[in-house]
Parts: C-alpha cells; sequence; structure tokens
C-alpha cells in the first residue's frame, strides 16, 4: 500500500510523517511520533487510553485513520503541561487526591475530564460520572478520580467567583 | 433464641465498641457475642482500634515519582521501547480445543515478504516448562510444552512465532501458518472431567492435585449438631483486564538476552534460559512500570516467545498482545464448583465444615495447585471452626488455563461462607451480623491446619464500621424494586505460602550529594510497590521524598526482591529496606556522633541532616548539625561505606505440612476485613443496581492512607465486576468472544462511590506492623453482593455473576414454587 504524506498537529506543532492509508492516529501517534501517552488498551474503541482530544474532543484514536485528521489540533496529555512541564491544575488535582494506580488509563481519564470541564462550567459528580464512562480503570475503582475531577472544578470555580467579585 | 437468653449464656466476653449496633438485616440491639469455653479459651481484646503512633513520613498521604510521571503520562510502560532495527512479534495460537497436530506448515508465511522468522516448536531447544510442584497430595508434575508440536490441549494455545519488520507483515504472516488437525474428544466441565472414562487431558490423569484438610471429626460433630446447612456454589472464569495487555521488547545486549517486559516476577529470567538453554546469567529480565496486572502477569506471558524471537534473529523485537488475543489466550481465574455443609448448635455457633472444592484448572498447571491450596486453607473463613473437613482438587479440562488471580483461591470461597452463614442466620432467625459475632477468630484461636494465630484479628471492628458506614436504608424507587442489604467478611493471607523459601533484599546508598538510592528487584504493577519503600527510608534516614530515586525490577542490576505475587512485597521488601535503612544508619551513626560531639544514641536524621538530640545537654554540636553530604564525605575519610544490602528472611516456621491431613504451617499471617452494601433489585428485569458501597480492612498500619484506600477501592470495583458482571463465556472451550466490548468491567457510571475506612489495629509482620492489602481487598463483594440480592428478593443467588438473567431466573423459579403452593418461607431456600 502506497504511503501518504501527511501533517499531524499536536500539542501545537506540526509533525511532517509518511503513513499507510489504513494507518491509526493511535500508532501514528505512539510508534511513529513517540507519544507515549497514548496508549493501546483494546483497539476496539472502549477502554478510552488512547484518548486524544481532536479539537478539543475528546475521542479514541484507535477508531481514526491519520489520514483523516490532517491540519486538526490533536492534543495528548503532554500537551496540558505548562512552561517547565509544570503540572496543569488538574492534573495537580489527580495528584493530591490519589486518582492514579498503575496509571495506564490516566491521560484518557484526564483528557475526558479536560474535555468536560472546557463544555461545561459546573458539571455534576453524576455528569462526570457518565462523561468518564468511556474511559475504562480497573485500579482506582473510580473514586479518587471522581474526586479529583470534582475538586478540579470546585477550585475553579471558586477561583472565577473571586476573580468576579 | 431470644435476648434474654442469649445474655443468660455462660461465658460470655464482651467486645465493646463504639459503633453504633449494625441496621442491618431486621431489628434488634447488637447482641453480646458468646463463646464457649469448651471450645477455647476467651482471648485479650483484638482491636486496639487505630493503636498506631503517628510518624512523620510513613502514614502520610504522600503523592511520589511514580504518580507524578503518571499524571503527566511520562512515564515508560513495556510498550513504550523502541530499538533500531526492532522487529514485530505475534504468536501463532490453536483455533481447536483438543486435537493431534497433523502438520503445521509454514513454507508460505516464511516466504512473505518482510518476515523474518517463523518459529514452531522443533526451533526450541528446550521445549517444555514444567511447573514447580505446589507439595500437593498426588501432585502431578505435567509438561507444558512452549510451542505445541503434536497435541493442542486448548483452543489459543502457542504453535508458532512469527517475526517480521512490521506488525501488519506480522499479523499478515501468521494468517499464512498452516496448521492441520485431527480433532479429539474433549472435556470442558471439571464435573465431567472427573468422571470414569473422561477423555484425558494428560496421560496421568485429570486431577493435577488433591489437597485435604481435616481437623476434628468433622462428620461426628455436623450427626450431632443441632443445624446443618448445605449449599453449592460456583464461579466463572474471569478476565484480569489489566487496562496494559501483555507486552514487552526483548534485544541482546553484550551476548546477554534482555526482555524488558510486563511482569510479575523478573525471576522468570531462570525459566527462559532453561527455554533457550542458556547459562541463568545469559538472560536478563527488566520489569517495566506496570499498567495493572491482578496476577494476569505472574505466569510467564510474552517472555519465551520474545525471548525466542530474539534469540534466533538476533534483533530487537517487540510484542504485544492484542487484546482479544489476551482475552482469548491469557490465564483466568478459577471457576469453582463449592459444596459447603455447615453444622451449628442452635445458638448459631459453628461446630464444623466439610467443604469440597473443585477448580478448573484448563489445559495446563500454572498456579492451580497453589490456588486450590489457598482455597481449601480459607475456605472455613474468620470464624472458629472445631472440626473440619476440606477436600479440593484442581482438575484438568481442555478449557484455557486457568492460573492466580487477585484473591488467588481464596477470592471465590468467601461466596461458599459467607452465602453459608447469612443462611445460618437465617435458619436460626438471628441477625446475620451477630452469628458471625459469636464464630469470629481472635488472637490465639487455632485455625483450620492447625496454627495459632500470632497477631490481632480486628474483623469485628471492620464489621462494625462497614455496616455503620450504610448510615440510613433508602427507599425503593418505585413499586417494581426491592432494597436490599448485605455484607460480608473475609480473611486473605499475606506472604508466600512458608514452606517455600522466601527472601527479599534490598540496597540502599547516600549519595555524594546526600541523595539516597534504592535498588531492589520488586516490579511495580500499580500499586505502590516502589513507593512505598521510598517512604519506608525516608522514615528511618530522614530524607524527603523528593531525594530519593529507586530502581526496581532488574534481573542483572538490582538484588532479588522474589516476585510480586501472594501479597508479600510490602511485607518482604518492605521489611528488607527498613531493616536495611536501619542497618545504614548504624553504620554512619557513629561517625555522625564523632562530628556532632554526642553519644551515638542521641544521633537523629531528619530533613537530610543528621543532629544531636541532646544537644543543649552535650552543648557540642550547632543545632541544625551536618548535611547527609557532608556525613559521606566523613565516612570517606575514615572508610566507612554508606552502602547497605539487606537480605530479609521472615521467622522460618519449619515444621513441616501434612498434605493427608492438611495440619501444619501455611501462611506467614493474614488481613481480615467486613464489605457491605445496599442494593436495589429491579423485580421486572432482573437488575442489580448496587446504591451503597462500604469497604473496611484492617491494614495494621496504613504507610501510605491514600494508597491503601486506592487499592480497598480498587479491589472492591473489580469484585463489584466480578460479582454482577463479568464472565468469560467458552463454548467447548473455545471463548464465545474475544472483544473487551463483550467483557463487562465496571465503568464509572455503573457503580457507586466506593466508601473505605481503614481499620489500623498496630498488629501485622509487615514493617511498622503493616499487613499487606492487595489481595484482601476484593474477596467481599460478591457474597455481600450476594447477600444484599437476596435480603432484597428473599431468594439467594448462588452462581457468580449475578447477571438479571440469572435474578430473573430465581424470581421465576420462586413463581412455579409459589404457583404449586409450595413456597418455602426462608429465604434462601431456592436452591
Amino acid at each position: 500500500m502506497s504511503l501518504q504524506q501527511v501533517t499531524l498537529q499536536v500539542n501545537g506543532v506540526a509533525h511532517e510523517i509518511s503513513v499507510a492509508p489504513d494507518a491509526l492516529l493511535l500508532d501514528a501517534l505512539h510508534d511513529q511520533l513517540g507519544f507515549k501517552d497514548v496508549r493501546y488498551g483494546c483497539g476496539e474503541g472502549v477502554c478510552g487510553t488512547c484518548t486524544v482530544l481532536l479539537d478539543g474532543e475528546a475521542v479514541s484514536s484507535c477508531l481514526v485513520y491519520a489520514v483523516q485528521v490532517e491540519f486538526r489540533e490533536i492534543t495528548t496529555l503532554a500537551g496540558l503541561l505548562g512552561e517547565d512541564e509544570s503540572l496543569h491544575p488538574l492534573q495537580e488535582t489527580f495528584l493530591r487526591l490519589g486518582g492514579t494506580q498503575c496509571g495506564f488509563c490516566t491521560p484518557g481519564v484526564i483528557l475526558t475530564a479536560y474535555s468536560l470541564a472546557q463544555r461545561t462550567p459546573r458539571p455534576t459528580r453524576e455528569e462526570i460520572r457518565y462523561e468518564l464512562g468511556g474511559s475504562l480503570c480497573r485500579c482506582t475503582g473510580y473514586t479518587k478520580i471522581l474526586d479529583a475531577v470534582e475538586s478540579y472544578l470546585e477550585d475553579r470555580a471558586f477561583a472565577s467567583e473571586e476573580a468576579r467579585s | 433464641m431470644s435476648d434474654a437468653a442469649l445474655a443468660a449464656m455462660p461465658g460470655g466476653q464482651i467486645v465493646v465498641s463504639e459503633v453504633p449496633p449494625p441496621s442491618i438485616p431486621g431489628p434488634g440491639v447488637a447482641e453480646p457475642p458468646s463463646r464457649s469455653p469448651e471450645t477455647r479459651e476467651p482471648q485479650g481484646a483484638d482491636t486496639p482500634a487505630s493503636a498506631v503512633a503517628p510518624m512523620r513520613v510513613v502514614g502520610q498521604p504522600v503523592a511520589h515519582h511514580d504518580f507524578i510521571e503518571k499524571v503527566k503520562g511520562s512515564i515508560l510502560y513495556a510498550a513504550d521501547w523502541e530499538l533500531p532495527g526492532m522487529l514485530y512479534g505475534r504468536v501463532v495460537r490453536a483455533t481447536v480445543s483438543s486435537a493431534r497436530i497433523v502438520s503445521i506448515y509454514t513454507e508460505k508465511a516464511r516466504a512473505l515478504r518482510g518476515v523474518a522468522a517463523v518459529l514452531t516448536g522443533e526451533d526450541v531447544p528446550s521445549n517444555q516448562l514444567v511447573e514447580q510442584s505446589a507439595g500437593g497430595f498426588g501432585e502431578l508434575l505435567v509438561a507444558m510444552p512452549i510451542l505445541a508440536r503434536d497435541r493442542v490441549r486448548y483452543a489459543g494455545e502457542p504453535i508458532a512465532l512469527v517475526a517480521a519488520e512490521t506488525q501488519q507483515i506480522a499479523d499478515d504472516a501468521a494468517e499464512l501458518v498452516q496448521v492441520e488437525y485431527e480433532e479429539l474428544p474433549g472435556v470442558f466441565d471439571p464435573g465431567a472431567a472427573l468422571l470414569p472414562g473422561a477423555p484425558l487431558v494428560h496421560d496421568d490423569g485429570n486431577v493435577l492435585t488433591s489437597w485435604h484438610i481435616q481437623r476434628g471429626d468433622a462428620q461426628a460433630a455436623l450427626a450431632a449438631a443441632d443445624v446443618v446447612i448445605e449449599g453449592e456454589y460456583r464461579t466463572q472464569h474471569a478476565e484480569h483486564a489489566s487496562l496494559e495487555p501483555e507486552a514487552g521488547v526483548g534485544w541482546i545486549e553484550n551476548d546477554v538476552v534482555t526482555l524488558r517486559v510486563s511482569t510479575q516476577i523478573i525471576e522468570h529470567a531462570t525459566q527462559i534460559a532453561e527455554i533457550l538453554k542458556l547459562p541463568v546469567n545469559k538472560v536478563r529480565v527488566i520489569a517495566a512500570y506496570m499498567g495493572g496486572s491482578f496476577g494476569g502477569k505472574e505466569g510467564m506471558t510474552v517472555e519465551p516467545y520474545l525471548a525466542l524471537l530474539v534469540w534466533k534473529t538476533r534483533r530487537p523485537v517487540r510484542m504485544i498482545w492484542s487484546r482479544q488475543e489476551s482475552i482469548l489466550a491469557s490465564t483466568k481465574g478459577h471457576p469453582f464448583i463449592m459444596r459447603y455443609r455447615t453444622g451449628a448448635t442452635n445458638d448459631g455457633r459453628i461446630v464444623a465444615q466439610d467443604i469440597d472444592l473443585i477448580g478448573d484448572a484448563g489445559a495446563y498447571p500454572y498456579k492451580s495447585a497453589r490456588v486450590m491450596f489457598y482455597a481449601a486453607a480459607l475456605s472455613c473463613g474468620p470464624y472458629f471452626t472445631p472440626n473440619v473437613s476440606v477436600r479440593s482438587r484442581a482438575v484438568f479440562t481442555n478449557n484455557v488455563p486457568t492460573s492466580a488471580f487477585r484473591g488467588f483461591g481464596a477470592r471465590q470461597v468467601t461466596l461458599g461462607y459467607e452465602s453459608q452463614m447469612d443462611r445460618l442466620a437465617e435458619t436460626l432467625a438471628m441477625d446475620k451480623a451477630d452469628v458471625r459475632r459469636r464464630n469470629f477468630l481472635h488472637k490465639g484461636d487455632v485455625i483450620p491446619t492447625g496454627e495459632t494465630l500470632e497477631t490481632a484479628v480486628a474483623v469485628g471492628e471492620t464489621l462494625e464500621r462497614a455496616l455503620a458506614r450504610l448510615e440510613e436504608p433508602s427507599a425503593p424507587s418505585g413499586p417494581s424494586k426491592r432494597v436490599g442489604r448485605g455484607f460480608a467478611c473475609n480473611m486473605q493471607p499475606y506472604g508466600r505460602t512458608v514452606w517455600f523459601p522466601d527472601s527479599a533484599s534490598a540496597w540502599l546508598s547516600i549519595q555524594a550529594d546526600g541523595t539516597l538510592l534504592i535498588r531492589s528487584g520488586v516490579a511495580d504493577v500499580g500499586g505502590g510497590q516502589a513507593a512505598s519503600l521510598c517512604q519506608i527510608a525516608s522514615e528511618i534516614l530522614g530524607v524527603s521524598l523528593e531525594r530519593i530515586s529507586v530502581y526496581i525490577g532488574d534481573t542483572a542490576l538490582t538484588p532479588p526482591a522474589g516476585g510480586t505475587f501472594a501479597t508479600r512485597v510490602l511485607y518482604m521488601s518492605g521489611n528488607a529496606i527498613m531493616q536495611a535503612a536501619l542497618k545504614l544508619r548504624g553504620l554512619v551513626a557513629p561517625v555522625a556522633a564523632e562530628a556532632l560531639g554526642c553519644p551515638v544514641a542521641e544521633v537523629v536524621f531528619e530533613d537530610g541532616r543528621v543532629k544531636a538530640a541532646g544537644k543543649s545537654a552535650s552543648g557540642g554540636a550547632p543545632e541544625e548539625g551536618i548535611s547527609l553530604g557532608e556525613l559521606v564525605r566523613l565516612c570517606e575519610a575514615r572508610s566507612v561505606d554508606p552502602t547497605t544490602l539487606y537480605v530479609f528472611h521472615p521467622d522460618a516456621k519449619r515444621r513441616g505440612f501434612d498434605t493427608e491431613t492438611g495440619q501444619g504451617a501455611s501462611f506467614p499471617d493474614y488481613s481480615y476485613g467486613t464489605h457491605a452494601a445496599e442494593v436495589e433489585v429491579d423485580l421486572e428485569t432482573g437488575e442489580v443496581e448496587v446504591l451503597k458501597y462500604a469497604t473496611c480492612h484492617d491494614v495494621g498500619r496504613a504507610i501510605n492512607p491514600l494508597r491503601v484506600e486506592g487499592q480497598m477501592q480498587g479491589g472492591a470495583m473489580q469484585g463489584l465486576g466480578y460479582a454482577l458482571m463479568e464472565e468469560i463465556n467458552l463454548d467447548e472451550g473455545k471463548i464465545a468472544s474475544s472483544l473487551l466490548a463483550d467483557y463487562l468491567i465496571p465503568t464509572s457510571d455503573d457503580m457507586p462511590d466506593v466508601m473505605a475506612d481503614i481499620v489500623e489495629s498496630g498488629e501485622g509482620k509487615g514493617p511498622m506492623n503493616a499487613r499487606g492489602i492487595g489481595e484482601a481487598v476484593i474477596g467481599n463483594a460478591a457474597p455481600t453482593i450476594a447477600n444484599a440480592v437476596a435480603d432484597a428478593i428473599g431468594f439467594r443467588p448462588t452462581q457468580l455473576p449475578i447477571t438479571p438473567e440469572r435474578v430473573l431466573a430465581l424470581l421465576d423459579a420462586a413463581d412455579g414454587i409459589s404457583a404449586s403452593g409450595s413456597v418455602s418461607s426462608v429465604p434462601g431456600a431456592s436452591w
């Protein structure tokens, strides 16, 4: 199968690579470009460990061909880090509240929560629970993940209220 | 039995609890437990609740190096390693369950462009793996081929290997390997496998081993018992479903076959060397931080195949099992058939257990013999049982092999003994918590193997706390809904079976700048195995966590730790690092004392410095003391090496184990706990919704409460999946679906929050009196849910998972009984 040149815009940087037309975005990111925070877990779009943000929306990169997403903004978990690899406040709450164990699902979980937080100012715990339904975790039992996301959203809401007053 | 009658019983010992009496089930005040002086001596208090002195680092909910890497996404798992010229591997697996292999044709696969190697059994230097005997009665030693050559015993058995330039080519080539089979009769049910004339999975017979525990006279005690409860319970094939599939990368470096894999046990290097017929020091195994394992990476997964492909091609090779391959062919948790006969007195005291356990081992031994020993030894639960007769058999079938799975046999039997306890209470019209309180083991009691419990048994405290967490009962949400509550207690060993000699080493060094380096051969499955070592070393040496680096899991460079299984790491390696840190402190303290001008006993290690505790008295050293970096320089000047290795050997119980009677030494110690749940059952759909869930375990001392809670919550959730959703369905040995989409594990939206409550009895055999907790936290979930469903609908589920279909079947059967006018008034009588 002939290869195609594509430009993938990942975490604000353009990468030009050659891929087969049926190459998955997951494999292009993990194997070709070295984004190891995008992980193979099932290849069925069920587990969520290969989640990336596509123009801000959480998608399973195992269900997308690399050639489909040329020039769209792709964000991996590393893309949330600030200057000098400083943690995003959402990552900080996961760290502080133990929202990770083995860590394999963590990029997908945090990106999905981040996407929700971008869309919705103050989702309820039940809405968070529903939103994270596509990010499987086998270690934490989810309680501390939900605690972390909820705590981040509370802190953010508090900060924006402070700013207004 | 009335409260008055209970109060009048002789020999009563009252256990006072600060927790209010449970609200479930039914009315009544918690009755004081009574004990019979005829059967045992009343013991001292078991539950010095949270009786641990605070420490400065241990006991703090701190985040570690691994958490930081994980929330950044920068940690590198086994599949994340890449090397120049790397090939991609693939296993070719049998498509039939039982067959003779007529021929294996590999030419087409070899001819495919980009294929570097196609290997079959003929290419394997030593094509067999013999599982070390567990020491069971009549245990068979069965050789498992690395690649099957003449006989297939389960669908999914490896037959050939491919390595190619891309994964796609490897996958295509695997399709081109042609295997001709002559199918043979198979046996797919362990009960059928025990029948005379059943097809033999292995020539020597279908029973891998049979364990027996005989204590007292169970038959006589059952004959004399006031009440005998009989029950049969079944569990399913369960998938570990770690989010990270089996994976690794191998290469040759300095003529050493090197594998960086997702494994719980780097010591498999020995078996890999045997397979390749290499000296053991020519094989190196590195354990990457793992994306979960739960027992699924305790046996070798990709290792022998990677090693063979690397050895034959002399090139780096990566192998990742697809999720579907993992579901198809990885080892599973054991389906059990459990038959219980429980005898008790009218006042609810257990007098005997007669138990028969059958575990489906699948086609090869793996850890089945050991799993069935755990099941036998733990089959009576945390209850004093004077007369015991247990038989526990691992039986070969042509199903996918079963092996270690979190809980390791002790998980399955909780459904048996905790269902029996509820039924005993129902039969005697007693409070279900009271029946348990009356029978709980206590420190100093003798358990069915004849051993005496040496540490606190705080199961009673966990029971009171778990029940209290449920608070007020919920009302049903609709007319077709029924709300019920259930709970279950358990005990689970930590540390290896004591007849296997065990040890763990840890190496510590203070570096020139005062930072600390730890080397330990542990594998980190994701449960904080490496982090807890740092926290313990930090406590003792006064070095902050940011200034500690830990190197783990490398047979070439880290001192052996013995593997991450049997909830042994905190117990073994935790003790090793604690002793190493104390030893290191002892080595350098005299140098510090000299510099500080104080007695050695007054040297304290804190904030990365050494200081004189009695400074004002001695008046010598400055208050800030000296830094550890300065201390290292002083040590060098005096030829004192600020480095140490410690090898921890637990107190060996050397009195042996009699496999005919099951009497002797079994486990170092146990962890105890209780889970409690409230569920709502929809009578129209059979769906069970978990409304509330609480988990409470005695952990001795929590090294890191954040991680301990995480273990408890995660274990409960995995147990809830096992209770309600998860099942690998097999049809004549073939897995019905290998899609993760069809193997339902709980999502965040399926279950409620898990309320975790840590009990710290201050007694455990781990470092600083900690107990191992990784496996203890799962077993309670299934009986908790079964008991809650039985409470809700009046009929008892006895088979896992408790799916809507099974609940409806229970209700339908009940309707049938109702219609014929002979409905039983005793809940749980449906089976």
